[in-house]
């Protein structure tokens, strides 16, 4: 198939000079195409995706080249609370928001897939907390979430069910509750949009079949709708992981890591480090701690495409 | 078989509505309508107002009066009938809103651009052209998307120092492009491989060159993936934070996001209104982009993840 493309190569090659080679090569051809994409990602990603792993073995700070130091600033983490604190609220943070998201995404996507009036506004309108950007929305919340002058403090005091305010971004358990919250509440539409992508692609005549074989739609759900989402699930459940690990700007906007660092996610914290602190290298060896995490999130998107591959039969393209 | 004039025209009625038209109630007569309302729309509802009511207390904040902000008990905190543009008036006179918003617009067009101009010969390349390793750099494209700005600002910072490019939008139109290029290139290799390509052969055969079945044929035929991913990438850098913050430091030259949170965030207790207000306004050129492309920007989202 692919041999096709270059018709005009062969009867050519007898009088190919070095001109014609380049213009006319699959594979010089598909270099020249490819060198401004690859410039780009290997000067502002490959490079210091190295960098970063070699600055974590220096003493850089900001202005000052580092020397080799060794796993200096490793020991020197594994020694340190503060650390080992961001990584627990790294990974609860990770796990409740990301299975809260994929619950409630899901529950979205499968009520957005009924038949029912105004159904694609209703879908734009859903949409809407993905495309704000996220320190916007951040600071929306963190209105909404004030110690004094919260809404939420307020309408449960009037219900009666509350005495004083909470105190939301003050405490520690509230504080990673609100992040937390913020954090499902701009991830769910991401989720239910793309499950809702997938569950179109299932055929309606399968339910019907199955109704008519007197399944409920619980087993609907379970034997039908479940298996053949799985494959998407797998991708997008990656990416919403990923993302939310990495996360920097919602905390950031709403409590910089505090209070008392209960909200201290790795991400935040090598800022708080390499940038504001100028400890580059102890930054460096935050953020690069996070690789192994995100290459075990890898490894579960590729079996999970692989899955994918196998029950549709796609050949490998 | 016998109806055969018959068969014809309902043929043609089906092929004249589009696909996606389908008033038929499917399954739904199934349930009742008490049912209906407490399992679908009462959920569905319940969601939707917690999914959009930040927006809507933004914007009642950025129009409320300053005592009304902080008297919840004597006005209804849910409603003002005297709003004001107060908020509005003191963010476009007497602060940098305006650059902030044309430094974020300029940092984006100018990187959503360049990404996708790269990312049109990349794809292009790595479907069509099948150069030797295309499948390769196709698995790497993948794995640079999911290499995140948060392991990366570090040494980015180090290296915008070295190119002398620190406090200047130019850094962020260079940088960009990585979280750009690999999602956009992504997206586009999916458009082009359902362009025919028996076109090209075509072309191929009548002695087109690579670049003029580029330009002629297969970028005009890829038009509304081109939209999808240039009004996602557009999206993705306007609401970058994390690059913008680091490698930018005069007032004058940050980008709306970083501005609001760094300039904005003072000891005033009565902030709340001129906040809200820059956040509303830095929300809504994406919203109302978002507005004319919906159908775009759901395309660009699932087939991202469609591997």
């Amino acid at each position: 198939m692919a041999d096709v493309a270059i018709p005009r190569a062969k009867p050519q090659m007898s009088e190919a000079n070095a001109w014609t080679q380049l213009k006319h090569n699959r594979n010089w051809l598909g270099f020249w195409f490819m060198v401004p994409a690859m410039a780009f990602l290997i000067f502002f990603l490959a490079y210091p995706l190295g960098l970063g792993i070699w600055l974590s073995f220096t003493d850089a700070r900001i202005g000052r080249v580092g020397q080799f130091v060794g796993t200096e600033n490793y020991e020197w983490l594994w020694d340190d609370s503060i650390f080992w604190l961001s990584v627990f609220n790294t990974l609860l943070y990770t796990f409740v928001a990301s299975a809260l998201k994929f619950a409630i995404g899901l529950y979205l996507a499968l009520l957005l897939n009924e038949h029912m009036p105004f159904k694609a506004m209703l879908r734009a309108m859903v949409l809407i907390p993905f495309i704000v950007p996220t320190v916007l929305s951040a600071l929306a919340f963190w209105w909404i979430f004030d110690s004094q002058f919260s809404i939420i403090s307020w309408s449960l005091k009037q219900l009666g069910l509350i005495n004083q305010n909470i105190n939301f971004l003050g405490d520690t358990t509230w504080a990673r509750i609100s992040v937390i919250f913020a954090n499902i509440w701009r991830g769910v539409p991401f989720v239910a949009i793309t499950l809702l992508a997938g569950l179109q692609t299932v055929s309606p005549s399968l339910y019907e079949a199955a109704t008519l074989d007197g399944a409920t739609r619980w087993q609907n759900f379970r034997y039908i709708t479940y298996p053949l989402l799985t494959p998407i699930i797998a991708v997008v459940m990656t990416f919403s992981v990923l993302f939310t690990f990495t996360d920097f700007q919602l905390i950031w906007a709403m409590t910089r890591g505090g209070p008392v660092n209960a909200t201290h996610l790795m991400a935040t914290l090598s800022y708080q480090r390499a940038i504001i602190a100028g400890q580059l290298g102890e930054g460096a060896a935050i953020s690069s701690a996070m690789i192994p995490f995100l290459l075990a999130a890898i490894m579960v998107s590729w079996f999970g495409l692989q899955r994918r591959k196998w029950q549709q039969g796609e050949s490998n393209d | 078989m016998t109806d055969l004039p018959a068969s014809k025209i309902d043929l043609k009625a089906v092929i004249s509505t589009p696909a996606r038209v389908d008033n038929s109630e499917g399954m739904s007569y199934l349930q009742s309508v008490p049912r209906r309302l407490v399992t679908l729309y009462l959920p569905l509802t319940i969601i939707v107002v917690v999914l959009l009511f930040p927006f809507y207390w933004m914007a009642l904040t950025s129009v409320k009066p300053d005592e009304q902000l902080l008297d919840l008990d004597k006005f209804n905190p849910f409603w003002t009938w005297n709003p004001t543009f107060k908020h509005f008036q003191k963010l476009l006179f007497e602060s940098y809103y305006p650059y902030w918003l044309w430094n974020t617009m300029y940092v984006a067009i100018c990187a959503t651009i360049l990404s996708i101009v790269a990312s049109v010969f990349a794809a292009y390349a790595i479907v069509r052209l099948r150069y030797k390793g295309a499948n390769l750099v196709g698995g790497l494209i993948f794995l640079a998307y999911l290499v995140p700005p948060s392991i990366l600002f570090i040494p980015l910072a180090t290296v915008v120092y070295q190119y002398g490019l620190f406090d200047s939008p130019l850094a962020l139109i260079l940088t960009y492009p990585t979280i750009l290029i690999p999602f956009s290139t992504w997206l586009l290799m999916g458009y082009f491989k359902t362009i025919p390509f028996e076109l090209e052969e075509c072309a191929l055969i009548d002695g087109a060159s690579r670049w003029q079945i580029l330009t002629k044929i297969v970028v005009p035929l890829a038009i509304p993936g081109l939209i999808s991913a240039f009004i996602f990438c557009f999206t993705l850098c306007w609401n970058e934070f994390i690059y913008a913050l680091t490698f930018l430091q005069s007032t004058s030259n940050k980008t709306v996001p970083v501005a609001i949170v760094n300039e904005f965030v003072d000891g005033d207790i009565y902030r709340w209104g001129s906040l809200m207000a820059g956040a509303l306004a830095g929300s809504l050129p994406l919203v109302i982009l978002y507005a004319f492309f919906v159908e775009h920007y759901v395309s660009a989202m699932t087939g991202a993840v469609k591997v």
